[in-house]
């Protein structure tokens, strides 16, 4: 059963965008929302990565030989100014879409084994990870005129 | 008559009252001087602008000059009382170091000019930057006291003329939050609750509202159903003792002190015991709300002692205060800056709109909210869009309400702004401080005092990139960065209308002349869209109007439908009688006492202001997802999770910071610090602190002290005072125009925002004044004790131990009692106008 690799995967996303959100929001410190929502979401991460430690570990034993190129890229460097913010939340984005999609496919999995601890589990991260998702297109669509028209 | 000193006695004689009677008249009038009653030559209508209540009040005009005021006896704000502010301080400042000419910045120095010159440097420098970078270079910034015809007209200039989504005002620091919640949970900004809940209520809760000094007559509303028969219980939420903490002891009530930015966990508990004690309204939830299961849930880890210890109160106040909600009949909420200007600010306010509908008590007498405003005219730069959002509460987001205003307008809908929410102040000045936005016009305001991280503040004003324009009626500190400075005509100097906290709108007439040639802020915004020629699609001038009632007469259509209807107000149908509350249109002709009397709420899809927020992120909800919630008129309970605010006092910061308003003062003085006796009561800042934080720092009474915050320091005497432990105030009134370094603290800094950090709500966007970290040293010892007032909040923790404050000859009041029947209240139509009607939800 491949079930094990993806949640090992979406483990790994998940502490991946975690660090992303640190990163970020140490390298925007000046944008104070940014810094410190980016903290509150990385939390929010480190709690998602925690609740499936006991899924993991419970579907660890049929771990299938791991496929390759699974594992997300964290980010880079942060970028600097208005227009490095911009870009800097839509790699933010990019990764919060992938973990998002990646909790519906094991939500899926969820399903077919009838597994309710991990539905449960599904239910609350999906929902915090489209609120991550609303709040990074938000940021972006306002900063977007301003870094691209305005700034120097 | 009466004579009292209204320094000493803040509330004035009391009239005390029984439940469900009326509030009486009193008559309150204080004259310069030896001026008496019978030597005014004219007395001209108009309210108070020193704070949101609005009391109505005449001028009183003799040989050209104002020499004081009288309350309004029929005006059912006020039933003819005025406070301390409204007395003494609304009307002095007029004679004193006013600016009479424009000014304009030559080699550095702010030289005398003329209205030519100062506008043409305006214009040729908007010209510029239009051609050059277009519409994002610039940014309006204004206030919470100007008129509504003056708000209405920046706003279509900035709007549709220029095409800039920056412009907001010092209302964000002030009463964004109330607007943010009142649109997250009803979908609409729009008090429901009326100040005559007041006379009906069981049970009062202030949540962080020191209503005792920032709303002086509306406490003495309170204070005459306290002392009358069947008095309400009182449940205060604030960290320091206040006279409302006072009266939630003396009257069987709770006086909750939780540590500063932990009011969410409070109000988690307080929404979890009301619904798992079974208080809550099942069928008002059923059929008026949406949200209930998700916020029972969040609420679910919030035990009263999970909170006490977050909070650090005792848990069985917690309970309670609960209790008291659950279990009183009628309960009117009123919140103000200790929550919105905290952590989680709009989540936390919209717990108490939350606690309302759980328990269906909304829109009868007695069962009211109250979200508060801080300035006077707070309310309208949101109707009117001269803040973050735009006219006649209408939604950015919503394609048909941008179409509406562009056919009002006449303009192209692509030239407004909306393809986010419009810019909020803290990113406005963040755009400033990168150089993205080159021209900034602040009108009649003083963020050089108000705003927070007062050092970040000055540099940006001071950057050479950045075109500052002042208006204002002094040389504030903010004015002594701008390169150019409009002197504008102030209250009693022009005329216009504005409305306070529970929708009443008065008319404000022009009682004298303005100083020099200083003009009204309508007519500089006025001459501002003439030299632009700011023109509309056909080429025909874009403002059309010329004077206040044009302009009025314009801003009535654009509300015509909307909650905030005024199609119904006239400046005739506003002369000689009382105030009225929007809305108000033909159907309703005697305005709106309180809203939603029938539980059918603004949040249809086509009519809200917003579509909500995120109440963790402030991330918003778009049109499809908001749609999909099938809201149908029901109100939204939203919910947060508790979470640590971002800066905590720790090991090198061990103190709580907050700032604060006393009784005697208003916002950064400029007027009031303009008035002998106002000046007299409270002169000069103060730090105060527990006993026991005192006797551990060795600190006594008037000690120079300093408080150290990451981001700067104050300096200034200590008042042993009667906060609790580990918690620092300091008043926030008190800047550097009165000092000798002018604009900035000089060896001298005790401007309380010097302290404060650049953070802010996620949703409402405001400002975080009172979760600061910060250290305490002693300095020197005193000269004697602190000058901060006795009478209030600042009162010395060892009765006796300090002079009491008094105001002596010079404050003579005159209180006249029972002269008249008190005003009836206006009606509460049984469906709101402006929203659309449903059918209860049915159980089946
Ligand atoms: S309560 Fe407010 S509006 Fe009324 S007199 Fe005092 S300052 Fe003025």
């Amino acid at each position: 059963m491949h079930l094990a690799t993806y949640l090992g995967l979406l483990h790994h996303a998940e502490h991946t965008l975690a660090e992303a959100f640190r990163r970020v929001g140490d390298g925007h410190a000046a944008e104070p929302d940014v810094f410190h929502l980016c903290e509150v979401l990385a939390r929010q991460c480190d709690r998602h990565t925690d609740a499936l430690v006991p899924v993991v570990e419970r579907h660890d034993e049929r771990r299938e030989t791991e496929p390759e190129r699974l594992l997300t890229a964290g980010l880079g460097e942060t970028r600097s100014g208005g227009v490095g913010l911009l870009r800097d939340l839509q790699d933010l984005y990019t990764l919060a879409s992938f973990v998002d999609i990646t909790w519906t496919v094991v939500g899926q999995a969820g399903q077919g084994l009838a597994d309710r601890e991990l539905l449960d589990v599904v239910g609350t991260c999906e929902r915090e990870t489209a609120v991550q998702l609303r709040w990074l297109r938000t940021r972006i669509k306002q900063a977007a005129p301003q870094a691209l028209i305005a700034a120097r | 008559m009466d004579e009292a000193d209204r320094i000493s006695d803040i509330w004035g004689a009391r009239t005390p009252h029984a439940r469900d009677e009326s509030w009486p008249v009193r008559v309150d009038m204080h004259l310069d001087g030896d001026v008496g009653e019978a030597d005014v030559d004219r007395w001209v209508q108009s309210a108070c602008v020193l704070c949101s209540n609005g009391c109505a009040c005449d001028i009183a005009v003799k040989d050209g000059r104002m020499v004081g005021v009288r309350g309004r006896a029929q005006d059912t704000v006020n039933h003819g009382r005025l406070g301390p502010k409204g007395l003494y301080g609304s009307w002095q400042w007029s004679r004193s170091d006013r600016l009479t000419r424009p000014l304009v910045r030559e080699n550095g120095e702010l030289v005398k000019s003329d209205w030519d010159t100062a506008m043409g440097r305006i214009v040729e420098r908007s010209r510029a930057l239009l051609d050059d970078v277009g519409p994002l270079s610039h940014g309006f910034y204004t206030s919470g006291q100007l008129f509504l015809e003056e708000y209405y007209t920046l706003a279509v200039i900035g709007k549709a003329g220029i095409g800039t989504p920056h412009m907001d005002g010092n209302t964000r620091l002030c009463t964004a939050t109330a607007a943010a919640a009142m649109k997250e949970s009803f979908g609409s900004d729009g008090q429901p609750g009326s100040y005559t809940d007041i006379e009906s209520c069981d049970a009062i809760f202030l949540f962080g509202h020191n209503m005792a000094e920032t709303q002086t007559v509306l406490w003495a509303r309170v204070l005459d159903r306290v002392h009358g028969a069947d008095p309400p219980r009182v449940v205060a939420v604030d960290p320091r003792t206040t006279p409302v903490a006072e009266a939630a002891v003396a009257t069987g009530g709770v006086h909750l002190a939780p540590m500063p930015g932990t009011n969410m966990a409070l109000m988690n508990a307080l929404v979890r015991e009301v619904i798992h004690r079974g208080w809550a309204d099942r069928d008002y939830v059923y059929a008026h709300t949406l949200g209930f299961d998700e916020l029972a849930a969040t609420v679910e880890p919030y035990t009263p002692e999970v909170a006490a210890k977050i909070c650090r109160v005792p848990a069985s106040d917690v309970r309670r205060a609960a209790e008291i909600f659950g279990t009183s009949p009628r309960v009117l909420s009123t919140v103000l800056q200790g929550f919105y200007q905290s952590h989680q600010a709009t989540a936390a306010a919209c717990q108490v709109n939350n606690l309302h509908l759980l328990r269906g008590m909304i829109g009868r007498p007695g069962c009211g909210i109250l979200q508060m405003n801080g300035q006077p005219t707070a309310q309208n730069t949101r109707e009117c869009g001269a803040d973050g959002d735009l006219p006649g509460f209408r939604n950015w987001d919503d394609a048909e309400h941008i179409d509406q205003l562009a056919r009002l307008w006449n303009v192209d809908p692509l030239t407004i702004p909306h393809w986010a929410p419009p810019t909020h102040a803290m990113q406005l000045w963040r755009y400033a401080e990168q150089g993205s936005i080159r021209l900034l016009w602040i009108s009649a305001t003083n963020p050089a005092v108000s705003m927070p991280e007062l050092a970040r503040i000055r540099a940006i004003l001071a950057r050479e990139d950045l075109f500052v324009v002042v208006q204002d009626g002094f040389l504030t500190e903010t004015a002594q960065y701008a390169d150019v400075v409009l002197p504008a005509a102030m209250w009693g100097e022009k005329q216009g209308t504005f409305t306070n906290v529970n929708r009443t709108v008065h008319l404000s007439d022009r009682a004298v002349d303005p100083p020099g040639e200083a003009r009204s802020d309508l007519d500089i915004f006025l001459d501002y869209a003439r030299r632009m020629d700011l023109r509309d699609r056909d080429g025909a001038p874009l403002i059309a109007w010329t004077d206040p009632e044009g302009a009025f007469a314009a801003w009535r259509e654009c509300t015509r439908g909307r909650l905030c209807d005024y199609t119904g107000l006239s400046y005739e149908k506003l002369r000689g009688g009382s105030g009225i509350p929007w809305p108000c249109n033909d159907e309703h002709p005697e305005g709106t006492d309180r809203l939603y009397a029938d539980g059918v709420f603004p949040t249809d899809p086509g009519v809200c202001e917003s579509y909500g927020h995120d109440l963790l992120t402030g991330g918003s909800l778009d049109e499809r997802t908001y749609r999909a919630l099938d809201v149908r008129g029901r109100a939204l309970l939203k919910g947060s999770p508790y979470t640590a605010a971002p800066e905590a006092p720790d090991d090198e910061y061990p103190f709580a910071v907050i700032s604060g308003r006393t009784a005697y003062q208003f916002h950064t003085r400029t007027k009031t610090g303009r008035s002998r006796q106002l000046r007299r009561a409270a002169p000069e800042p103060w730090v105060e602190l527990s006993v026991a934080d005192a006797a551990r720092l060795g600190v006594a009474e008037g000690d120079v002290l300093c408080v150290e915050s990451p981001r700067g320091s104050v300096q200034a005497p200590a008042r042993i005072g009667r906060g609790r432990d580990g918690v620092v105030f300091v008043p926030f009134h008190y800047g550097y125009w009165d000092t000798p370094a002018g604009r900035a603290p000089g060896d001298d800094p005790h401007a309380a925002n010097e302290l404060t950090l650049t953070e802010w709500d996620p949703v409402s966007k405001q400002p975080l004044f009172k979760v600061a970290a910060a250290r305490v040293v002693r300095v020197a010892d005193g000269t004697g004790p602190a000058a901060a007032p006795t009478t209030t909040a600042s009162a010395p923790a060892r009765p006796g131990a300090v002079a009491g404050t008094v105001g002596g000859p010079g404050a003579a009041t005159q209180e006249r009692v029972g002269e008249s029947a008190p005003p009836p209240a206006p009606p509460t139509p049984e469906h709101t106008p402006g929203v659309p009607r449903h059918e209860a939800t049915d159980r089946s």
